[in-house]
């Protein structure tokens, strides 16, 4: 279970008035539940799971996970229980590596490196069964170089390393958002089936709206920093897209022509 | 008619600056840092090496110190690096800066002559008398088994999370490694290798001196890119492998240079040369391509023009217009 509660983080940038990336985050996720995150871009959907990641300092607020304090805690130890991938194919995989060794970092995952081998005959075996259910024929290429592989198989790559050692968070920030739409779909359907196999507590960055009502048990919206709508259960089995946005005029008191305003373009 | 005898030499001594090649090669290439501090941990290898060797240490013993005390360097550039945020080339040259003076301490004056003193070469000469090329043998035996531990801890859980510290950093702190600590152990042992490589280079020459380490780096990167350039390969093997070659080809190409009538002095500035075309090759390759490819278009655009495919009407307008106005 995440707990986050009064959670504020300000990039200071040159000396300009710093505006909160994050302006008072509570938020609590169950064990197992699947929260999609929308909201327009700059909103701090990013900053919010970077700052759960540790990435950087927070400012103020509390990060619990399981009922561990991990607020101070540094990014690499938190990362032995946070599974993330990254919107860039090229940031969630080691490029000049193989295939083989990337999965084997990932087998590594909180636990202390030694110099052992990194690949044994018994890993390798593990590396093929978790290959072959993607059913991408990486399982044949394994000492192929990642680089070589397209950016939709390098991300499903990236959604096995991060749940290879199953984490207790796992944090998708629009892990989707640089692939064609089929591949995205693929990757989509692909994300769905691990985190229900695995029962995993997720939280999904989603530029559609569509996929962020469609994935999943909850969908948050954020706004200039903070939480401004939660919706769950049958409320939000009964909603569409322009019930969203519908939700958004209401609560920001802005006018929405289109989704236009929810839509994010980049990271 | 050229001997193996006349070449030797030029193998030795491509064989212990590829030790110092093989470091340069797990900054720059495995944690894709351009690592400055070489230039000052080659002679710190050469000068600890050498004080010890002539006030009576063993020279085997000389050599191990020499590589702890390049891998303290190069742990500082590391520190500077990650912990105080200073930008690597900057860090690098710093630590090379600072170790002259150290350099000097350590050796008390400019220049250490081993001449008349044990070296391991000599201690080796004097168990085995009867083997020839021993010298070349120690070497070549050494670089191997230096390359083929290096080849070994970089398929280690470490030597992995090292790699893709260089690759991907963020990806490897995700999974749970801490990246500064990887960068500082990287550039430690790095600079280790490139400062036994200094304490071996001192004890086959003969001498240490405070100035042996200008252009060190440039040496060692003109080894990594030949040698890489040769044997093409994402191995890593192969890629050490290269680099051994590398460095024997850059000194037997020296070598040909100066037979052929290059003055010593000359040899730095031809070693940026070839480093820097070896480096420019690919961007030089792509403006050739796309300079060739707008010269087509262009000539295609023209025919186009000329034979009213495109921009006839709008042109006659123009035409018009103006002559109306
Ligand atoms: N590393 C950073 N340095 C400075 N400002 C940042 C940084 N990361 C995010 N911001 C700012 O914080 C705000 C929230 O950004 P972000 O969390 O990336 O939004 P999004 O909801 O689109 O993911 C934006 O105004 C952005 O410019
Ligand atoms: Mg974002």
């Amino acid at each position: 279970m995440l707990e986050i509660a009064n959670l504020h983080k300000t990039f200071v940038v040159g000396g300009v008035a710093p505006r909160g990336a994050l302006a008072g985050v509570d938020l609590k996720v169950l064990p197992g539940e699947f929260v999609t995150i929308i909201g327009s871009n700059g909103a701090g959907k990013s900053t919010l799971l970077n700052a759960i990641a540790g990435v950087f300092p927070v400012d103020r607020g509390i990060i619990l996970l399981d009922n561990e304090d991990i607020t101070l805690q540094p990014e690499h130890k938190r990362a032995a229980y946070i599974g993330r991938v990254f919107q860039n194919p090229l940031q969630g995989t080691a490029a000049s590596m193989t295939i083989e060794e990337n999965l084997a970092m990932a087998m590594r995952r909180g636990q202390r490196r030694g110099l052992k081998r990194g690949l044994t005959a018994r890993s390798r075996k593990q590396i093929k069964e978790s290959l072959a259910v993607l059913g991408l024929g990486l399982e044949d290429r394994l000492q192929c170089p990642v680089g070589l592989l397209s950016g939709g198989q390098r991300q499903a790559l990236a959604l096995v390393m991060a749940t290879l050692v199953r984490p207790r968070l796992l944090l998708l920030d629009e892990h989707t958002a640089a692939l064609d739409p089929t591949t995205a779909e693929q990757i989509i359907l692909l994300t769905q089936r691990i985190v229900s196999q695995e029962g995993l507590t997720t939280l999904m960055v989603t530029h559609s709206l569509d996929q962020a009502l469609r994935l999943g048990d909850r969908t948050i919206m954020m706004h200039e920093g903070q939480i401004v709508l939660s919706v769950s259960g049958p409320e939000r089995a009964q909603m569409g897209v322009e019930d969203l946005l519908e939700e958004f005029r209401k609560l920001r008191g802005v006018q929405v022509t289109d989704d236009s305003l929810l839509l994010t373009t980049s990271a | 008619m050229l001997s193996f005898a006349l070449i030797s030499g030029s193998i030795e001594q491509g064989l212990a600056y590829g030790i110092m090649a093989l470091g340069v090669f797990i900054t720059y290439r495995v944690l894709q840092f351009a690592d400055l501090t070489v230039d000052g941990t080659f002679p710190l290898g050469a000068a600890v090496a050498a004080s010890l060797i002539v006030s009576g240490t063993s020279p085997f013993v000389a050599c191990l110190v020499a590589m702890l005390a390049g891998m303290l360097g190069g742990a500082l550039t590391g520190f500077l690096h990650t912990k105080l945020r200073i930008a690597g080339l900057l860090a690098g040259i710093l630590t090379m800066t600072g170790l002259y003076s150290v350099n000097l301490r350590i050796m008390g004056r400019a220049n250490i002559p081993l001449l008349r003193q044990p070296t391991v070469f000599t201690i080796l000469e004097e168990l085995l008398p009867k083997v020839p090329y021993l010298q070349l043998l120690v070497l070549l035996l050494l670089a191997v088994v230096i390359k083929l531990l290096l080849d070994a801890f970089l398929a280690t859980d470490i030597g992995l999370a090292m790699r893709a510290t260089g690759d991907s950093p963020e990806m490897i702190r995700s999974l749970g490694v801490d990246t500064e600590a990887m960068t500082i152990a990287g550039l430690s042992l790095a600079n280790g290798l490139v400062a036994f490589s200094g304490a071996l280079v001192a004890q086959y020459q003969g001498f240490a001196d405070v100035g042996m380490g200008i252009g060190t780096v440039v040496v060692g990167l003109a080894s990594v890119i030949i040698g890489t350039g040769i044997i093409r390969s994402h191995a890593v093997f192969h890629s050490t492998l290269g680099v051994l070659v590398g460095a024997i080809i850059y000194r037997l190409a020296i070598f040909f240079a100066l037979r052929m009538g290059l003055e010593p002095t000359d040899l730095r500035i031809m070693t940026a040369v070839l480093v820097i075309a070896a480096l420019a090759l690919p961007t030089v390759k792509t403006r050739w391509r796309e300079r060739r490819l707008s010269r087509l278009v262009a000539s295609e655009n023209a025919r186009l023009l000329a034979e009213g495919y495109v921009g006839q009407k709008e042109e006659a307008g123009c035409v018009r217009d103006s002559q109306s106005a």
